[in-house]
């Protein structure tokens, strides 16, 4: 028999498979960093938040020093003095310096985000981790502890402890830590509980992997999305709990600065100043969307599925 | 055939029961009772309806659940009698498994080389990095991908592609017995076949013994050399391929064949399905006597009161129903 080829047009050649070209695949190889991050810059918003976050992170940090006025010295001849060349974001009633005092404010701001984050990663993850692996007995009263925690409402126990303990940063850290890694170490627990029965698991099991092998190399990965996610969102709550606590007069006190205090201050002169006002609650404000979107972009793009 | 009964089974599982507490004092008995052998180089087909106890089974082969009672021996060592870790560790190197979902079984956040190799990794079979990565390039190769995909996350891979990534993975320990669950039903038709096909090569290249669990009968048939029928938990029936399908005697197994579609549409026309009365009932609270009576065309008031024997009733071919019990079990089935 002829070969088929030879009678038709020479214009058509078949197209030769290379020995496994069918399996090939055309998106270049990257580690899962390197595509996290990939998909992280794609994402505008998040990438504007990372940076807003960064200036924050810096203006607290050198802001107070940038200026010659400390945020704490009062000068009783500068009192309401509007934004000036001199006091770039004006004086207060004991004409301290909002510059100085606002950078001030959100070192105490950005204090209580490392200690929510801390909390929600040392003890929220060991706790969640520990309650799912052991099971049994041990999850069970680990659990009641957590409801019970939950059920007591814990505005209820900082206002409490703040009227035992003195009103200082000190105290608003032991009241969050009471409660605050509770949401983490529920989430850990049911993700590793969920987990723990997937079939890679078992085929790690029967490939003859060790427990502790199993939790570091599959559980914690496959954990750490969730964990980053949460602890983003946890952070702002956070701030927002002392920022809430310092206006209603449970948190700082004056001569101490939050953004809490500030804006409490600011909000009693808002008709006559309003700047007073102003500034702190931009950087309140910028500070917790920008945790929120950066939060939701780290989501997409830490979860591998979530690719377009 | 014939001279399988003399050759020494790879496999022996004797009286293998595998309950779960399911709160309230209640008992799920998800795999109660079961014995058959299976001997070195064949596959052993594992069928029956969902929720039967097939995965269970196979589960407990290898010790991801713990028995709660009977045997498992493997090459004459009881897998499930105490020993150290590390005597157990080498005993399930031996044995591997191929999971169902393809999906599911490969972990998302490590690449192709990391999930070969774990298995190499857990036992230290490579003595170093460059050796670790010339293996799994042989493996992958073996399963008919190539060194590109060493790097690669599992998400990149098609359903087929990870179920060979995860038969290359069983294979990176050198396993003599390979229980494969369900390892075709997530899968297309057209990628069942490369599937099965790739594990009778390795098998006939490997020697390698299955226990191939599945609910697709014409496949199984395809594969196996022998076949046991379960059914809520227990086994009602085990031959080998030819003898189950030619001539199948539970009225459970009748019933099962009576389903496959036969690719020929005039035949397929006339073919009589025997349907099955009712749903599989709860394995939590089983029927008393024999489980399949509820919905057995052939079920007497003898099936209430007394389970089956598990008999050998014609040469390698076991039943466990009173049709083809001892003689009063059959004179009090016709009473």
């Amino acid at each position: 028999m002829a070969n088929p080829t030879d009678s038709l047009d020479p214009l058509f050649v078949p197209v030769r498979r290379e020995n496994g070209e069918q399996e090939r695949i055309s998106r270049p190889a990257l580690s899962a960093f390197q595509d996290s991050w990939r998909r992280l810059r794609q994402n505008k918003a998040a990438v504007i938040s990372l940076i807003l976050l960064g200036i924050m992170i810096v203006l607290a940090i050198v802001g107070p020093w940038l200026t010659k006025y400390s945020y704490a010295q009062t000068n009783y001849s500068a009192v309401y003095q509007s934004p000036s060349a001199d006091h770039w974001f004006g004086t207060d009633k004991f004409g301290r310096d909002q510059w100085a005092r606002i950078w001030q404010g959100t070192r105490i701001s950005l204090l209580i985000a490392v200690l929510a984050a801390a909390l929600d990663l040392v003890v929220g993850v060991a706790y969640g981790a520990i309650s799912a692996l052991k099971g049994g007995k041990v999850d069970n009263v680990m659990q009641r502890i957590i409801e019970i925690l939950i059920g007591v409402p814990s505005l209820i126990i900082i206002i409490l402890l703040m009227m035992i303990m003195k009103a200082n940063i000190f105290t608003i850290m032991v009241a969050m830590s009471i409660t605050g890694w509770v949401g983490m170490a529920r989430l850990v627990r049911a993700q590793i509980l969920k987990l723990k029965q997937q079939e890679f698991v078992l085929a790690a099991r029967t490939l003859g992997t060790s427990n502790t092998q199993i939790i570091f190399k599959h559980l914690i990965p496959n954990t750490i999305g969730m964990i980053v996610i949460n602890t983003m969102f946890t952070i702002p709550s956070a701030i927002f709990t002392e920022a809430f606590l310092s206006f209603i007069g449970l948190g700082l006190q004056s001569p101490q600065a939050s953004l809490g205090v500030l804006i409490h201050d600011g909000f009693q002169t808002l008709s006559s100043h309003f700047y007073l006002l102003l500034f702190p609650a931009l950087v309140i404000v910028v500070i917790m969307v920008a945790f929120n979107i950066l939060g939701d972009g780290l989501r997409d793009a830490l979860d591998p599925r979530m690719r377009k | 055939m014939a001279e399988q009964g003399k050759k020494k089974p790879l496999v022996q599982v004797e009286g293998l029961k595998r309950h779960f507490q399911v709160g309230g004092g209640k008992t799920l008995k998800a795999v109660d009772d079961v014995s058959f052998e299976i001997y070195p180089g064949e596959t052993f087909g594992l069928v029956g309806e969902s929720g039967c106890g097939k995965s269970t089974l196979g589960r407990t082969l290898i010790r991801l659940y713990d028995a709660t009672d009977g045997k498992v021996l493997f090459d004459g060592e009881d897998v499930h009698g105490t020993k150290s870790k590390t005597e157990l560790k080498a005993l399930t190197r031996r044995i591997q498994m191929i999971f169902q979902d393809p999906y599911a079984s490969l972990n998302q956040r490590m690449n192709v080389e990391d999930i070969i190799a774990e298995g190499m990794d857990a036992h230290g079979l490579a003595k170093n990095r460059a050796e670790r990565t010339k293996r799994v390039v042989e493996l992958l190769e073996t399963v008919g991908l190539n060194a590109e995909h060493a790097k690669r996350f599992p998400h990149e891979f098609s359903g087929g592609q990870r179920q060979r990534i995860g038969i290359a993975r069983a294979l990176a320990v050198d396993p003599d017995f390979i229980i494969a669950d369900e390892p075709i039903s997530a899968l297309d038709v057209s990628i069942q076949a490369q599937v099965v096909n790739l594990l009778q090569k390795l098998q006939r290249e490997r020697g390698l013994t299955y226990l191939f669990i599945a609910h697709d009968l014409s496949m199984v048939k395809h594969i196996s050399d022998r076949i046991g029928v379960m059914y809520l938990g227990g086994m009602v029936e085990l031959a080998t391929s030819d003898d189950l399908f030619e001539e199948p005697l539970h009225p459970y197994t009748q019933a099962l064949l009576t389903a496959i579609p036969i690719p020929d549409p005039r035949l397929e026309r006339e073919r009589k399905r025997q349907l099955l009365q009712g749903d599989l009932p709860s394995p939590i609270d089983p029927p008393s006597g024999c489980r399949f009576r509820t919905r057995c065309p052939f079920a007497t008031e003898h099936c209430k009161n007394k389970a089956p024997e598990w008999r050998e009733v014609r040469p390698n071919h076991w039943v466990a129903c009173h049709l083809y019990g001892s003689e009063s079990d059959r004179a009090a089935m016709k009473a």
